[in-house]
């Protein structure tokens, strides 16, 4: 296994990287890295953000940053071989009406493909959450089909309603929160990703697998009245 | 039993020293803009340097104290007075119940921090008072505040006295913010990289909490202009598409697929937290012994400003 390069990124983070490419298996040491580093946690470290192919690690502002490199790597060769990680099935409902995904038209001509074959595509499919960022608790979802591939917009939206679901390239995402962005949006989930008065909690975790299922537009209003 | 708020000012917040750990979930830390004057505000009324603070923005607002208080105002100096007389900055007052404090437009950078002795009494959300907008936590009900809001404060229960030996930190010139190389730098040419240091950037309208975008000679990539997603250190200078940088800031999105050019040194963070539209600078490139150096030191001099009599 090629060993990771470790690189100073600013004068307190250094960025772990295990390759330059997403892969299911560069996706596993991303994964089991972090999760490590969560469990045992260094006592310099006050950040860490994963990606598809790397964990950036932020250290404490009155810490020698070769010092922890060093302690970094020696974290990583310790680790345990097995961590006792099983990825929950998230069943996440969405509804692909023409109010709820104002982007299908543009899916639809980029893509040539019609709306039910998107929806069969979209939903007939396993994902893998690679990591969570960008915005808090976004799931950044890998192993879309490549006949779904659509480019960001242009110009991104100032606001987009919380449960939408979106596609940007080759991924695609849930935005929990009501935020920016510039994914084409294609139908929303009626479902609360984060808990109730515990914005810490979400149902989707990094390492997790979402499914995605169609439900019919008064379906999505029952499961938001009785949530 | 509280500060009331009459006026809210551009934008004020509650800020401590930021959200630790939670980068996974897609939280950044958020905190102070410019956390070095907000510790200082915190040194002079002998708080912590991480007690909770209000963060205000271009323009203060007005407070009604409803309790007995020792305060300081650090940061940019913006035009402040207590029930009409004019008070300065990076000094203790004490506020009787029933004072207003006006804050005024600012005379200089874009923040200034308003710190009260034994801090301000909210809740903490994930183990930090910050107010992160996006995400509605931490702080005074998840945002800015507003008029009408009351923030509690603590019971002054000591006798306090204002540190004898203490002076007003050197001013901090903003013209000029020193970076290290960017994880990115090889994406551009030594031309790019030239202009990139070489000319200034004007501070645009976009300058909130989450990034600095800047305007100046476009800063344009060798060939592709996108990576696969990964974490933004604090500070990244990030480049997309169109050529204006945009420095990532407290507030930043934890990953993103922009190349990096450089990354602003910690200890220059305080002067991005003062960047307002139209400001001129200019980047410096150091080393990352230098940058570490400047930041121990940064930590240092705040250590020996807490300890002080």
């Amino acid at each position: 296994m090629q060993e990771p390069d470790f690189i100073i990124a600013s004068d307190n983070t250094i960025l772990v990287k295990f390759g330059e490419k997403i892969s299911n298996r560069i996706r596993k040491r991303v994964l089991s890295f972090c999760q490590h580093l969560i469990k045992y946690p260094l006592p310099f470290v006050v950040g860490l953000s994963p990606g598809y192919s790397s964990i950036l690690i932020r250290i404490k502002n009155d810490c020698i940053i070769n010092n922890c490199k060093t302690e970094i790597k020696l974290a990583l060769k310790s680790k345990l071989k097995n961590l006792d990680y099983k990825p929950d099935l998230i069943e996440i409902p969405v509804c692909y009406d023409y109010n709820l995904s104002p982007d299908i038209d543009r899916v639809k001509k980029i893509t040539k493909l019609d709306k039910e074959k998107i929806i069969s595509l979209h939903s007939s499919n396993d994902y893998i959450v690679y990591f969570i960022g960008f915005s808090p608790h976004f799931p950044y979802l890998g192993g879309m089909t490549e006949a779904l591939i659509t480019p960001r917009l242009d110009s991104p939206r100032t606001k987009v309603p919380s449960g939408s679901v979106g596609i940007a390239d080759d991924q695609t995402g849930i935005y929990p929160l009501s935020t920016p962005g510039g994914w084409n949006i294609i139908g929303r989930t009626p479902l609360n990703l984060l808990e109730e008065n515990n914005s810490e909690k979400s149902i989707i975790k990094m390492g997790d697998i979402v499914r995605f299922v169609p439900i019919k537009f008064d379906e999505y209003e029952n499961i938001k009245r009785n949530q | 039993m509280s500060i009331y708020v009459i006026n809210s000012g551009v934008q004020t917040t509650i800020q401590d020293l930021g959200r630790r750990n939670k980068a996974h979930l897609g939280i950044s830390a958020a905190g102070a803009a410019d956390a070095y004057s907000m510790k200082i505000a915190n040194i002079i009324v002998g708080n912590n340097i991480g007690q909770p603070i209000l963060e205000m923005t271009l323009f203060g607002g007005e407070y009604k104290f409803q309790k007995d208080a020792i305060i300081a105002f650090a940061g940019s100096i913006f035009k402040v007075s207590i029930d009409g007389e004019s008070i300065e900055f990076y000094k203790s007052y004490k506020i009787k119940n029933g004072c207003t404090i006006k804050i005024g437009p600012t005379i200089e950078g874009a923040r200034c921090y308003l710190a009260v002795r034994g801090g301000l009494k909210v809740p903490s959300s994930m183990n930090s008072h910050s107010t992160h907008i996006l995400s509605g936590i931490g702080g005074h009900k998840g945002r800015a505040l507003k008029k009408g809001d009351e923030i509690n404060i603590f019971d002054l229960e000591d006798d306090f006295a204002p540190k004898k030996n203490f002076r007003s930190p050197p001013k901090i010139k903003r013209d000029t913010i020193r970076i290290t190389e960017g994880i990115q730098h090889n994406f551009f040419s030594k031309l790019m990289k030239n202009n990139f240091l070489k000319n200034e950037f004007k501070v645009s309208t976009q300058f909130d909490r989450m990034g600095i975008h800047l305007q100046g000679p476009k800063i344009i990539p060798i060939e592709k202009n996108d990576i696969i997603t990964e974490g933004i250190p604090l500070g990244g200078v990030q480049i997309p598409g169109n050529g204006n940088p945009i420095i990532s800031f407290v507030d930043h999105q934890t990953t993103g697929g922009y190349p990096k050019i450089a990354n602003v040194i910690t200890a220059d963070l305080c002067k991005v937290g003062q960047l307002k539209p139209d400001d001129q600078l200019q980047f410096e490139m150091v080393t990352i012994k230098e940058a570490e150096y400047l930041r121990l030191f940064q930590e240092k001099y705040l250590s020996d400003l807490q300890k002080l009599q």
